[in-house]
């Protein structure tokens, strides 16, 4: 656990980037100590915390932080019975945050993530380093070998046709991890040991029509462009299954993105991971998604998005009509997936009004 | 699922472009020295080479290309190296430019990169969903939470992309317009590039088995200006392309990234006088969507087979819009004729 800070670090932004335009979003079922590390680059944002568990605990906020704290009575009371879609016992009831949130960018981190250090010992901003790769372009027609053609000392390389220079917008920054790797059960436990000592110092473009698993434990997205999407499913109390809740997200969103023709981004910033859960208990979580991740890859791989979907909304509210025809076969959670995703969708247009309707670029 | 692959089972084929190639091979000895090298020397140039001594080498010269008989490939320039491909007896080959020199890492450590292309050739290649931690055969990393058990085996990786530090491989324009910039940036990570997605594979700092890669690595694409600046030409950019899209139909993979060279300046201040008449501005534009929607048939079970349908799909669809590609169409055809009659072959 880290030391209390009391003074910012050298290394705190004077102006921070986008202060009145971003969300920090934090599920927590334990403590928001972490915060205290974070403080000098969290502390000029606004915090949504999304309380998980026993709504009768209270969670103490560091002072000094501007926030809004949703515990489960809170989600009950705002969604009324759409609160079904929103998870229980299980970090995916972040997403609850993502939907109240009235700023164009999301930022969401464990609370066990703290502040890594980069090869030169410097503290990394994590966020300003979201906040950069958000605000640049994004590049997923083709790969670029110097990776973030945007970045300072790089470029496009030779061979890079000049009207794809432009990039497209970059909907999601998705964030590594130092010390405690995000590895499944089965890995953890033949691996208890290896940690991620390996800072690699880049930022790149996933390709269009690659898909990855993405870990919504350092993550940042612009919730114009992709929010809806970013509906972090069924998960854990009376559910089938656990920790598949940011993967599930993931594939969603990068089919979504896929066809509007947004970029997605990986790599830079590191956050220090200090916390291996029980890999026992993650096995059980994980076990179904192990098998059914199977079939719901090649789904993924092979979904296509009917062309007239040209909002999120559209593209989500088609895929899960797919998820329940295809995946539904597999099992009958997939069916309730499908219908909570309709749901979610309900629920965030109902919260998000003006955005209800809002063309997010062309479909393909 | 690494091979086991022998020393003795690689080629370095070297294109040599300027006649002293003293400081480069003295810079590459502790990592060469037990390889045997190939030396392909640019027909254009008339100077002596000088190489020194130490090294199993062999150096091609314009006269040795006759044995082709009559050929429509240019192996001028950079194209040189193509020839040492068809010559050589190995399974793999390792290519670097004569203007590059081993790099440091972020520790400090002289990299030696041709251990590090035997190393990405000889794991595998993961190019059905992507690792966010890059590859995941590499010591201390692993395959990610989400990432199917079944896609965890990989497959062959065929082709191995390295980079360049200092003067990196930039187009005239971009040489130009950043002319102080120089890529200070060392990326510690290999990766593969994922299925359907398209790169620019640039031949400065390249490996790959040439046993099966060998018919699809050809000089096909000539600017009507190539020129012996690696930014007057897209010859390795088109080649690697076909190779991808080969790859990617026949379930090969194809990585980037590590290793680096430190690739010096001489050419840097240049690249102005190569803008004027710059066909490689518009080149790309056409080429590229032409390759991301490619699709060869599935009765196309080798490379040679790709490579044939590939060409007569370039004639095809690309011949009209520019006269070079039809050329680079022939010149693919040409190169499958001479890859049988004189390239296919392993010792």
């Amino acid at each position: 656990m880290a030391t209390t800070v009391t003074a910012p670090s050298p290394s705190a932004p004077s102006t921070p980037l986008l202060k009145d335009e971003l969300d920090i979003v934090i599920p927590t079922i334990r403590n928001l100590d972490f915060l205290e590390m974070w403080r000098p680059f969290f502390q000029p944002y606004h915090l949504i915390i999304v309380q998980d568990g026993d709504p009768s605990k209270t969670i103490n906020v560091p002072e000094g932080f501007d926030y809004e704290l949703y515990n489960r009575n809170d989600i009950n009371r705002i969604l009324g019975p759409k609160a079904s879609c929103i998870s229980f016992k299980d970090s995916a009831c972040r997403c609850f945050g993502y939907m109240v949130s009235k700023k164009k960018y999301v930022f969401t981190i464990d609370d066990d993530c703290f502040v890594a250090k980069d090869p030169s010992g410097k503290d990394i901003n994590a966020l300003e380093q979201h906040i950069k790769n958000l605000l640049s372009p994004s590049t997923p027609l083709f790969f670029n070998t110097l990776y973030d053609p945007y970045r300072e000392g790089a470029d496009f390389v030779r061979g890079y046709p000049f009207s794809l220079r432009e990039g497209a917008k970059t909907a999601v920054s998705h964030g590594l991890w130092l010390n405690i790797p995000d590895y499944d059960a089965p890995t953890q436990m033949v691996k208890p040991r290896e940690r991620n000592t390996r800072y690699v110092d880049a930022v790149m473009t996933v390709p269009k029509g690659t898909l990855f698993p993405m870990c919504g434990m350092n993550l940042g997205f612009d919730r114009e462009l992709i929010g809806p999407a970013m509906y972090f499913g069924l998960m854990g109390d009376g559910q089938p299954i656990g920790r598949y809740d940011d993967m599930w997200a993931g594939w969603c969103m990068k089919v979504i993105c896929d066809h509007l023709g947004l970029g997605v981004k990986t790599g830079l910033p590191y956050i220090w991971h200090s916390k291996a859960s029980n890999p026992f208990v993650n096995l059980k979580k994980e076990y179904k998604g192990i098998f059914w991740q199977e079939d719901i890859i090649p789904f993924f791989q092979n979904v296509t998005i009917p062309k007239e979907c040209d909002t999120v909304q559209k593209c989500y509210l088609a895929l899960s009509e797919q998820v329940r025809e295809k995946l539904g076969k597999i099992d009958p959670y997939f069916i309730k997936l499908a219908d909570a995703m309709v749901t979610w969708i309900e629920a965030w247009d109902e919260l998000n009004p003006s955005t209800a309707a809002v063309e997010n670029g062309k479909a393909n | 699922m690494s091979l086991e692959i022998q020393d003795s089972e690689f080629d370095i084929v070297i294109a040599a472009l300027q006649p002293n190639l003293t400081t480069f091979f003295e810079a590459w000895r502790p990592f060469f020295s037990r390889f045997h090298i190939i030396v392909v020397k640019d027909p254009d140039l008339d100077e002596e080479l000088q190489i020194p001594t130490g090294f199993d080498v062999k150096v091609y010269t314009k006269s040795d290309m006759g044995v082709l008989g009559d050929t429509s490939i240019n192996f001028s320039g950079h194209s040189c190296r193509y020839f040492g491909y068809l010559v050589s007896r190995k399974k793999y080959v390792i290519s670097i430019d004569d203007n590059c020199l081993p790099a440091k890492d972020n520790g400090g450590l002289i990299v030696d990169a041709v251990s590090q292309h035997m190393s990405n050739l000889k794991t595998p290649a993961t190019p059905f969903f992507f690792n966010t931690l890059y590859d995941p055969f590499r010591k201390g990393a692993d395959f990610v939470r989400g990432y199917p058990f079944s896609l965890r085996e990989g497959v062959e990786c065929m082709l191995s992309c390295g980079l360049w530090l200092h003067n990196a491989d930039y187009d005239p324009m971009t040489h130009v317009v950043k002319r102080n910039q120089r890529n200070t940036t060392y990326v510690d990570a290999v990766m593969t590039v994922p299925l359907g997605a398209m790169m620019p594979v640039s031949g400065i700092n390249v490996a790959f088995n040439r046993e099966v890669l060998g018919p699809v690595m050809f000089p096909g694409l000539r600017l009507r200006k190539d020129g012996k600046h690696r930014w007057d030409t897209l010859e390795d950019i088109w080649n690697g392309l076909c190779a991808k899209v080969v790859c990617d139909r026949l379930g090969y993979g194809v990585k980037t990234g590590l290793p680096y060279v430190i690739r010096s300046d001489v050419e840097a201040g240049q690249a102005l006088e190569s803008l004027k008449e710059w066909e490689g501005v518009k080149v790309m534009d056409d080429v590229l969507p032409f390759f991301q929607s490619v699709k060869l048939s599935t009765t196309a079970t080798t490379v040679e087979d790709c490579v044939k349908e590939l060409a007569s799909i370039v004639k095809e669809k690309l011949g009209p819009q520019n006269a070079i590609f039809a050329r680079a169409a022939d010149a693919m055809e040409e190169w499958t004729k001479l890859w049988e009659s004189h390239g296919a072959q392993s010792s």
